[in-house]
C-alpha cells in the first residue's frame, strides 16, 4: 500500500491531470490507501493510473460493488488496482446513488472487468455505459430485484420454531 | 493352525453338476428331487427377484452441484470408499441410461428447472437421493438464491445429511435405498421398538 | 439402356483421355469448407466434472470458434447471507465459495477482519495456518488432476488422485474434525492445536507423496496421448492473459512468474524456502506441469513448518476476539462474560474496510469486507480466481478442436461453487 503522503501524491497527479473535481477524498486507515473519485471521471482516472510514467497501477484485480446504506449515496464500486512491479495494491471508489446508478465502464482499459461489471449490474442494478454485454450474470435472465441491495429481503423460508408452528404453512397444507 | 475344510453335502463338483443336469432333464424321482429341490433351488416372487436385480445394479446419473459433488466423485473414484462394492459404479451421464440422481449440492432457483427436465427425462423405475443439507433442506442458505430443498419440485426418496455428508453416510444412504428398493424400509427398527403404525408410505416395491 | 463398355458413346468425359482428365481437376476446395456454424449448449450438466458450466459454443464443424460461458448455476447467494451472520459464522459460509480450497477462503475472510481489528496472530497460528493452506493446495491439486485427467481420458489417474487426496483429507480430520468445510481458520488464528500424532502422521503422508508423484508424471508425463493432447493447445499470449486478470498457475505457465506468496507474503510465508514453478510456451502441458510442480513445492513448505514449528498460543489472547479456553469458564467471572458476549452477539469490529489476498490453487483470492461496527458485516465479496480466469476460456478456445477444448476448460480449473457464489 502506499502511505498517506503516497496516497497524497498521488491524487494530486490525478487532479492536475483529470481535473481538479475528479478527486473527491483520500482515505487511508489501516494500510488500505482509497482513493475517492467522482463517477463520471472513473474511466478518465484510471485510464491514467494505468498509463503514467511514474508509478503505474497496470492491473486491475477486482471491480465489486457495495450498498452504503443508510449513507447517501448509497452504491458505491470499488476498484482494486494492483502495480506487479511495485507489489502495491491502492482502491479507487467512487459512489452513486440508487436513482442514477450508472458509471463509465472500464472494460476497455481493463477486460478483466467483464464479468465483474455484469456482476455488479446483476446484484446492484449500477448500469455500465459502454459495456458490450451489459445483462444479467449469476441470476436468471427474466429476474427483477437487485438482490444484493440493502434493503432487499433476505428471502428464503422462515424457520419453524413452536412459537410461530401454528402461522406457518406447512407442506401437507 | 491347522484348518480343516469339509464340504457340506460331501459331493464333488462334477457329482453335483451332473446332479443338475438329471433335475432339468426331469430324471429325478421322488426322494432324490426333494433333496436336490430343498439344496438347490430358492423360491422367490418374482417381484423380489426383480428388486434384487434392481437394487444391485443401481446406474447414478453423473450429476454433481457443489461441494457434495466432491465427496459423491470420492465415494466413487476412490478405492476407499468404493461405490462399485454395490454395484452402482456404472455412472450414465446420459439421462435416459441412468436410474438414480444423486441430487449432490445446493439447488439454485436457476436450476431447478434444469433437474426437473432431467429427472423427467430419466426413465421408470427411478430413485432420487438428496445428498447434503443443501439439497435436503436448503442447508444454511437460509436465501433467495436456494431452493428451499429439492422436495419442493421432485420426490425424494433418502435424504443424506451432512455438510457435506462423509462417503461412509452416503453409501449408507445408497444402502438404506437398496433396503427400499427391496421393499423393506424399516430395517428393522419398528420389530425391535414396537413401533407398528408410525410408516409413513406404504411397503413399496421398486417402482418410483 | 447405356452401353459402358462402348467409349465415347454416354457422355463426353469419358472420350478424354484419363490423364488429361486428371490433369483438369483441381484439389482446391470450392467456397468456405463449412459455410455454417452451429451454436450447440455444452452443459449445464455434463460429463465434465467442474460442476454445472453451460458453455455456449459455437462450433465450425469440429472446430471452437467461439464460447460463451454462462453461470449462475450454482449461485447461492453466500454473500448476502453474510450479511446476517456474525463475523465468526460467516466463516463457514466463505468457506463453501471456492468448495476445494476452503482453508484459503476462511484465511482471506480472517486476514481481512485481522486488518480491521488490528489484531496480530500468534506464530504457532501462522505456521499452523501455513501446514493446513499448503495440505489443502495440494489436496486441490491431487483433485484437479483425478478430474483433469478423467476429463481427457487417463482414468486411471482418477483412481490415484482421489486415494491420495483421503490421505491428505485424514489429516484434516485429524486437527480439525471434518474432512471439508473444516472452520479450522478463525479471526485470530486457529480453532484448535493440532493433536499429538498429526505432525508424524503428516510426515508420513509427505513421504508417501514424495514416491506418488514420480509415479504419477510416468504415467501421464512420458504418454504420447497425453503429451500431444496437451502439448500446443490453449495457448493464450501473456499480455492477453494479463489483461484478463488471470491469475494462478494459469499465469505461471505463461511465464510470468507471480505469486502472491513471494510478492505479498503474509501470515509467515516469507519464513520458508520454495521456488515457484514457472512455465515457457503457456499451452496446457506447462500448465500441468506447473501444478505437479507445485504439489513438490508445497511438500517442501509443510516440511519445513513442521520442523520449524513454534510454541505458543494458537490463537489470540484478546478475550474480546477469541474464546476463552473452558477450563477458565469455572474460575473467572470475566471468561464467562466474553463467552457469553462472543457467543450470543460476536465480537465487533470499528467501521472500515479491507482487502486481503491470498494465493489460492487456482489464484488469487481476495475478500473485501466492509464493516459498519457492528457484530456483523456489512458487505462481504470474494475476489473469486475462477471467475475471473474464466474470462480466459475464449481465448483459450478458439480455433481449437472439440476435444482440445475440452483439455482447455480440464485445465483452466474452474471450481463453480466460487465462480457463481
Amino acid at each position: 500500500m502506499p502511505d498517506a503522503t503516497g496516497l497524497e501524491l498521488i491524487a494530486q497527479r490525478v487532479r492536475e491531470s483529470v481535473g481538479d473535481e475528479a478527486v473527491t477524498d483520500t482515505v487511508f486507515s489501516r494500510g488500505r490507501a482509497t482513493l475517492d473519485v467522482a463517477p463520471q471521471s472513473v474511466h478518465a482516472v484510471i485510464a491514467y493510473l494505468r498509463d503514467e510514467d511514474q508509478e503505474p497501477w497496470e492491473r486491475l484485480m477486482s471491480v465489486h460493488g457495495v450498498d452504503y446504506l443508510p449513507a447517501e449515496p448509497r452504491l458505491g464500486v470499488h476498484y482494486e488496482l494492483l502495480s506487479m512491479a511495485r507489489t502495491d495494491r491502492l482502491n479507487v471508489r467512487t459512489r452513486v446513488g440508487v436513482e442514477d446508478p450508472r458509471l463509465p465502464t472500464v472494460v476497455d482499459l481493463h477486460p478483466t472487468a467483464n464479468f465483474q461489471e455484469r456482476e455488479i449490474y446483476d446484484m446492484f442494478g449500477v448500469v455500465f455505459e459502454g459495456h458490450p454485454d451489459m445483462r444479467r450474470i449469476l441470476m436468471p435472465e427474466d429476474y427483477e430485484g437487485y438482490p444484493q441491495r440493502r434493503d432487499f429481503p433476505m428471502g428464503g423460508e422462515p424457520v419453524i420454531y413452536t412459537y410461530n408452528e401454528p402461522e406457518l404453512p406447512r407442506w401437507y397444507d | 493352525m491347522e484348518v480343516t475344510r469339509t464340504r457340506v453335502d460331501g459331493d464333488s463338483l462334477r457329482v453335483r453338476q451332473l446332479k443338475a443336469q438329471q433335475m432339468l432333464r426331469g430324471e429325478l424321482e421322488g426322494e432324490d428331487l426333494e433333496r436336490e429341490v430343498e439344496q438347490r433351488l430358492l423360491f422367490t416372487k418374482f417381484e423380489e427377484a426383480q428388486n434384487w436385480a434392481r437394487k444391485n445394479a443401481l446406474f447414478p446419473l453423473g450429476f454433481g452441484l457443489a461441494c457434495c459433488a466432491i465427496e459423491m466423485i470420492t465415494v466413487i473414484g476412490s478405492p476407499r470408499n468404493d461405490l462399485s462394492r454395490f454395484g452402482a459404479e456404472v455412472i450414465r451421464f446420459s439421462p435416459r441410461q441412468a436410474d438414480l440422481l444423486i441430487l449432490s449440492g445446493r439447488v439454485s432457483v436457476k436450476m431447478a428447472p434444469i433437474i426437473r427436465r432431467l429427472y423427467e427425462q430419466m426413465l421408470e423405475p427411478k430413485w432420487v437421493i438428496a445428498m447434503g443439507a443443501c439439497s435436503s433442506s436448503a442447508g444454511m442458505f437460509n436465501n433467495y438464491a436456494v431452493v428451499q430443498g429439492a422436495d419442493k419440485f421432485l420426490p425424494v426418496d433418502i435424504y443424506v445429511p451432512g455438510c457435506p455428508p462423509r462417503p461412509e453416510a452416503l453409501i449408507y444412504g445408497i444402502m438404506k435405498l437398496q433396503d427400499q428398493i427391496m421393499g423393506d424400509p424399516a430395517m428393522g427398527w419398528r420389530e425391535r421398538y414396537r413401533a407398528e403404525g408410525t410408516e409413513e408410505r406404504p411397503d413399496r416395491t421398486g417402482v418410483a | 439402356m447405356t452401353d459402358l463398355d462402348q467409349p465415347g458413346t454416354m457422355t463426353e468425359p469419358l472420350s478424354v483421355p484419363y490423364r488429361e482428365r486428371e490433369r483438369s481437376v483441381t484439389m482446391e476446395p470450392i467456397g468456405e469448407e463449412h459455410d455454417e456454424l452451429l451454436t450447440i449448449n455444452i452443459g449445464p450438466h455434463h460429463p465434465a466434472t467442474h460442476g454445472v458450466l453451460r458453455l455456449l459454443t459455437t462450433l465450425e464443424g469440429e472446430i471452437v470458434r467461439d464460447v460463451k460461458p454462462i453461470i449462475g448455476y450454482v449461485h447461492t447467494g453466500i454473500e448476502k447471507s453474510c450479511e446476517d451472520q456474525q463475523y465468526w459464522k460467516v466463516i463457514p459460509f466463505v468457506e463453501r465459495m471456492d468448495y476445494l480450497s476452503y482453508y484459503f477462503n476462511a484465511m482471506a475472510f480472517c486476514m481481512a477482519v485481522e486488518r480491521l481489528l488490528d489484531e496480530e496472530v500468534p506464530p504457532r497460528a501462522q505456521w499452523l495456518r501455513v501446514i493446513h493452506l499448503e495440505l489443502n493446495r495440494i489436496a486441490s491439486h491431487l483433485f484437479w488432476i483425478a478430474t483433469g485427467s478423467l476429463d481427457i481420458g487417463a482414468i486411471t489417474m482418477l483412481w490415484w488422485g482421489c486415494r491420495d487426496r483421503d490421505l491428505a483429507l485424514d489429516l484434516f480430520e485429524m486437527s480439525g474434525g471434518q474432512r471439508f468445510h473444516t472452520r479450522y481458520f478463525q479471526v485470530g488464528g486457529v480453532v484448535e492445536d493440532i493433536p499429538p500424532g498429526f505432525e508424524a502422521q503428516t510426515r508420513k503422508f509427505i513421504e508417501t507423496m514424495r514416491t506418488r508423484i514420480p509415479q504419477y508424471l510416468s504415467l501421464l508425463d512420458r504418454n504420447e496421448i497425453w503429451l500431444q493432447r496437451t502439448k500446443g493447445t490453449g495457448i493464450v499470449p501473456l499480455e492477453t492473459l494479463l489483461e484478463l486478470g488471470v491469475t494462478g498457475p494459469l499465469l505461471r505457465a505463461a511465464g510470468h512468474p507471480w505469486d502472491l506468496r513471494k510478492a505479498m507474503p503474509d501470515s509467515g510465508y516469507e519464513n520458508f524456502e520454495f521456488k515457484v514453478p514457472v512455465g515457457t510456451v503457456g499451452d496446457n502441458y506447462d500448465r500441468f506441469r506447473v501444478r505437479v510442480e507445485e504439489m513438490l513445492e508445497s511438500l517442501k513448505i509443510i516440511e519445513q513448518a513442521l520442523d520449524g514449528l513454534p510454541e505458543g498460543p494458537y490463537i489470540t489472547d484478546n478475550r474480546k476476539i477469541a474464546l476463552p479456553p473452558r477450563h477458565e469458564l469455572a474460575t473467572s467471572m470475566e471468561a464467562l462474560i466474553h463467552h457469553f458476549k462472543l457467543v450470543t452477539e460476536g465480537f465487533r469490529v470499528p467501521p472500515g474496510e479491507s482487502y486481503a489476498a491470498v494465493e489460492s490453487p487456482r489464484g488469487e483470492l481476495g475478500c473485501y469486507v466492509l464493516a459498519d461496527g457492528s457484530a456483523k458485516p456489512a458487505r462481504v465479496h470474494v475476489r473469486d480466481p475462477s471467475f475471473v480466469n474464466l474470462q480466459a476460456l475464449p481465448e483459450m478456445a478458439r480455433d481449437h478442436l472439440l476435444a482440445d477444448f475440452i483439455a482447455c476448460v480440464a485445465m483452466l480449473d474452474p471450481i463453480l461453487g466460487g465462480v457463481d457464489r
